[in-house]
């Protein structure tokens, strides 16, 4: 099959979209299709020969948090140029109701087009005062998919109709076997990935744990990884403790596997929004003993408890009571890491990209993707 | 000598009575000077976000350009008053992403009923910077003088409350020249 991917945020910064867009792209040409994908990308970012830019995003605030999108008028006429010349048999657009590549991409093309929703929202009132913009690019789209429940009951509620669940999908294999980074391989080490300044992903309710902890446990340090401004992350901590913070900003795919290979207990500490939560699939990968936020969908990831431990959403008390449990509980970390190893793998991306292909199947007519004009 | 004491304590009160009434007055004026500088700046916000949300739903724009805008207008419309200055400092961000955009004013201006939109969103952009800032001048003084030993002592602001600065960043966009 012929597979035109639209990807709304930008390909060189990690997100969860991103990675699920490489990943399904990836499994489908292993499988023999012709897949292409567009996204926003910075200037002179490597681009694998699957991706075309559609020049650079810029950062604006949506629905709570400030995201990097790609709109106006040049960035649809490059993808209308995309949609004409790639004569895709399937046109698979990600997250249409976020301003940015997919909406445009529903604008200017019509035919078989399948939209996964990913995000998750307890309060999406913007949505009814816009709706007329979205609907009518919304209403080109033959196939949904929702990646969880979270982002299917938010699609039902908010923008009417339902869609089939696909989870996201993770490259189990690629994070199972990874050494430490070096100087992370000994003493006491909590973990934490994602952006440092967005509130939801809920760093500072782990430095908040971080600091109660510290003092009763001095062999302990804080990893963090993702991009965000170190400095006001720093401030949150007492300074006595702040050199057992280690902060990496932005890593490469490698040094995150190692991350992942480098901590005692994993922290996922979301306040809320996360519909599925890749990073948290990513830890189970590497066999990390989780503990994350007690979010629906992380429950429902973890097994209830099952493959890692939970705490109460927003609590840093009880992230520091939970984590110094595990920390001092050898043997109930190893058993959430097997239990987490054992769970991913329903995850795995080769049982994902199969279901996907089965809704392009069910779409796909006689005529494939066409320019609207 | 009683005649002349009971005089000069006379004279005193009273001149102390003036003296406090004017104080108070003067309190009195500041305080409707700046409840109607409050409403200008109440209506010079409200006003931006109307004409944001006309320029969302002209389709003269993209669908995401549309998009961004629309949610913003709307959240600076209805967040209650602990979000509102994080709301519309978010707006003028979006405004600046929209408005930035490369040949937006241009592309804009080619269709009829694009100029004349660009231009009210520019004179509601334009409002909400002057109107602010007389607001939080007006609430600047008002302080001042509510912070006096005497107004503080003899309660002659009443009940009014200490009033508050309103911070936002209301920047505007690049291509548009205030100042």
């Amino acid at each position: 099959m012929r597979i035109g991917i639209v990807c709304p945020y930008t390909w060189d910064v990690p997100g969860g979209v991103q990675a699920h867009i490489r990943d399904l792209a990836e499994a489908l040409i292993e499988e023999g299709h012709q897949v292409s994908v567009i996204a926003p990308a910075s200037e002179n970012a490597p681009l694998p020969a699957y991706v075309t830019s559609v020049g650079r995003a810029v950062p604006v605030p949506f629905n709570g948090s400030v995201a990097r999108l790609s709109f106006g008028f040049l960035s649809a006429n490059r993808v209308r140029r995309w949609v004409r010349e790639g004569r895709f048999d399937v046109l698979h657009v990600h997250e249409p109701a976020v301003p940015s590549v997919g909406l445009l991409a529903c604008w200017v093309a019509r035919g078989p087009i399948v939209a996964t929703f990913h995000t998750s929202h307890e309060r999406y009132r913007s949505l009814s005062v816009t709706t007329p913009v979205l609907m009518s690019a919304l209403e080109k789209i033959s196939g949904r998919i929702a990646v969880s429940d979270a982002a299917r009951k938010t699609l039902v509620e908010f923008i009417g109709g339902d869609a089939v669940l696909i989870p996201n999908g993770v490259a189990v294999g690629r994070y199972a076997d990874a050494e430490p980074l070096p100087g992370w391989d000994e003493g006491e080490v909590i973990g934490f990935l994602g952006r440092m300044d967005e509130p939801r992903k809920g760093l500072p309710v782990l430095l908040d744990a971080f600091a109660m902890l510290a003092e009763k446990r001095p062999g302990l340090r804080l990893l963090v990884a993702g991009p965000g401004d170190a400095q006001e992350a720093l401030a949150r901590v007492p300074a006595p403790f702040r050199d057992r913070v280690g902060l990496l900003g932005m890593v490469s795919e490698e040094d995150k596997v190692r991350a992942y290979h480098s901590v005692d207990v994993f922290c996922a500490p979301n306040l809320g929004g996360e519909s599925f939560g890749i990073v948290l699939t990513e830890a189970m990968s590497a066999g990390a003993a989780i503990l994350a936020s007690d979010i629906p969908a992380f429950r429902k990831v973890l097994d209830d408890g099952q493959a890692g431990a939970l705490f109460e959403t927003g609590d840093a008390a009880s992230l520091a009571r939970e984590a110094a449990a595990l920390l001092d509980d050898p043997v109930r970390r190893a058993k959430l890491s097997e239990g987490a190893r054992q769970a991913v793998w329903k995850y795995d991306w080769s049982t994902v990209a199969r279901d996907v292909l089965r809704v392009y199947e069910t779409v796909a007519g006689t005529t494939g993707v066409e320019e609207d004009d | 000598m009683t005649t002349t004491l009971i005089l000069v304590v006379g004279a005193i009160v009273l001149l102390t009575a003036v003296y406090v009434s004017w104080r108070a007055g003067r309190l009195d004026r500041l305080h409707i000077r700046l409840e109607l500088a409050r409403e200008s700046l109440d209506a010079a916000l409200v006003r931006r976000a109307a004409v944001a949300l006309e320029l969302a739903a002209s389709r003269l724009l993209d669908p995401a350009t549309s998009l961004v805008l629309a949610t913003a207008a709307h959240e600076a419309r209805t967040a209650g008053p602990e979000e509102r200055e994080h709301a519309e400092s978010d707006l003028s961000r979006a405004l600046r992403a929209v408005v930035d955009q490369e040949r937006f004013r241009d592309r804009l201006a080619d269709v009829p009923e694009g100029g004349p939109l660009l231009e009210e969103l520019d004179a509601a952009v334009a409002k909400v910077i002057y109107s602010r800032r007389f607001y939080n001048n007006a609430v600047d003084v008002t302080r001042t003088a509510q912070r006096r030993w005497l107004a503080r002592t003899l309660r002659l602001a009443g009940h009014t409350a200490y009033p508050a600065f309103f911070e936002i960043d209301d920047t505007p966009p690049k291509a548009l020249a205030i100042e």
